[in-house]
């Protein structure tokens, strides 16, 4: 906890506002027709993921999500690559 | 050259109407001939809040369908030389607006010299709301320092950019401008409402005025006066601020920041 503590910002001072800020940063980075820069390789990086997991296993290319975010309070991306498994 | 400027929000409740009110009667005000048109058809209220409601005969659908002539659906405030309002229909609703009718409308305005038409957004995202926008030279998005209504105010930012005729036509864009209205200087202080910067930050739309939180504002719709018209409360003077920075004149914000209520103001009231 003590190290944990250290690495995340003392948080509760932080009032509804900053929340609201965050919130909101994420949705309309979302929404934003301007704002979201999907780079052009992420089709094809979906398409060979959905290639590598189906040696392994039986998925449709519509089980696969993969998506590009910039995560707000720092400076990274973070790429989500989603997998709906079928129950075996 | 004569303007047309939408104010629109998205959001219903956050102070349009108040704003094409006060902005309509500033800009009058300082010389230039405006009318102030309300586009929420079934749902008008601008007669209302500009106090003209009784002498409402015609309105804008009549003049789209040629049952009335524009002269005759005109309003004329008796305060303010220069100033209309064109009032929607009570009966009808927003289908009964179509593109050629409102352009005909804002044409013939233009060849009558108005300087200022200033169309008054229904919220939504739905025919009216998209009508009142489309022939938009600016846009002064209406919002409040809330999550629904900065959503919103996107929203209604990107259609402006993508739905208007100048992005049809790929002419210069919309310019469009950011007003915040019930702003509580002493929250955002305390960090429980979104900050001028906050909302600047997540919209990026250039500021022109930020309207305090403020009693003035359901006194001058009670009383059918636009609240820029009482020079003595924080919101009309932040309208006439946000009026001046239209008309292309600096001035600094007030009442955004928060003053600690010493005990002499809090005893004499100053």
């Amino acid at each position: 906890m003590g190290i944990l503590s250290f690495f995340t910002k003392n948080k509760t001072k932080v009032g509804s506002a900053q929340t609201a800020k965050e919130r909101l940063q994420i949705i309309v980075a979302h929404e934003h027709p301007g704002s979201t820069v999907t780079p052009a390789y992420l089709p094809e990086l979906q398409n060979e993921i959905i290639e590598v997991v189906k040696k392994y296993l039986t998925i449709s290319d519509r089980d696969v999500k993969c998506e590009l975010t910039d995560k707000v309070d720092s400076n990274m991306s973070v790429l989500e690559v989603n997998i709906a498994m079928p129950k075996s | 050259m004569a303007k047309v400027i939408v104010v629109t929000s998205g959001k219903g409740g956050v102070g349009k109407t108040t704003t094409s009110a006060s902005i309509g009667s500033g800009l009058a005000a300082s010389g230039a001939k405006t009318v102030v048109i309300d586009f929420d058809i079934g749902l008008r209220n601008l007669d209302l809040i500009m106090g003209c409601e009784r002498r409402v005969v015609f309105d804008l659908i009549n003049v789209i369908n040629k049952e009335a002539n524009l002269q005759q659906a005109l309003v004329k405030d008796k305060r303010i030389e220069g100033l209309y309002i064109l009032p929607a229909s009570q009966t009808r609703n927003k289908d009964a607006l179509n593109r050629s009718g409102v352009k005909a409308v804002i044409e013939e305005l233009k060849d009558d010299g108005f300087e200022y038409i200033i169309c008054d957004s229904p919220a939504g995202i739905e025919q009216g709301a998209m009508m009142a926008l489309y022939f938009a030279d600016e846009a002064i998005v209406t919002t409040n320092p809330e999550v629904s209504s900065v959503r919103d105010s996107d929203r209604i930012t990107g259609m402006l950019s993508s739905k208007s005729f100048r992005a049809e036509q790929q002419l210069d864009p919309v310019k469009v401008h950011l007003i915040i209205t019930r702003y509580c200087p002493e929250r955002v202080k305390n960090g429980e409402m979104l900050s001028i910067a906050d909302i600047n930050e997540l919209l990026g739309i250039e500021l022109l005025g930020v309207i305090p939180e403020s009693e003035s504002v359901l006194n001058a719709s009670n009383s059918g006066e636009p609240v820029i018209l009482n020079k003595d409360s924080d919101a009309g003077k932040a309208y006439q601020d946000t009026v001046e920075r239209l008309l292309g004149v600096e001035c600094d914000f007030r009442f955004i920041d928060y003053k600690k209520k010493g005990i002499l103001s809090r005893i004499f009231g100053v």
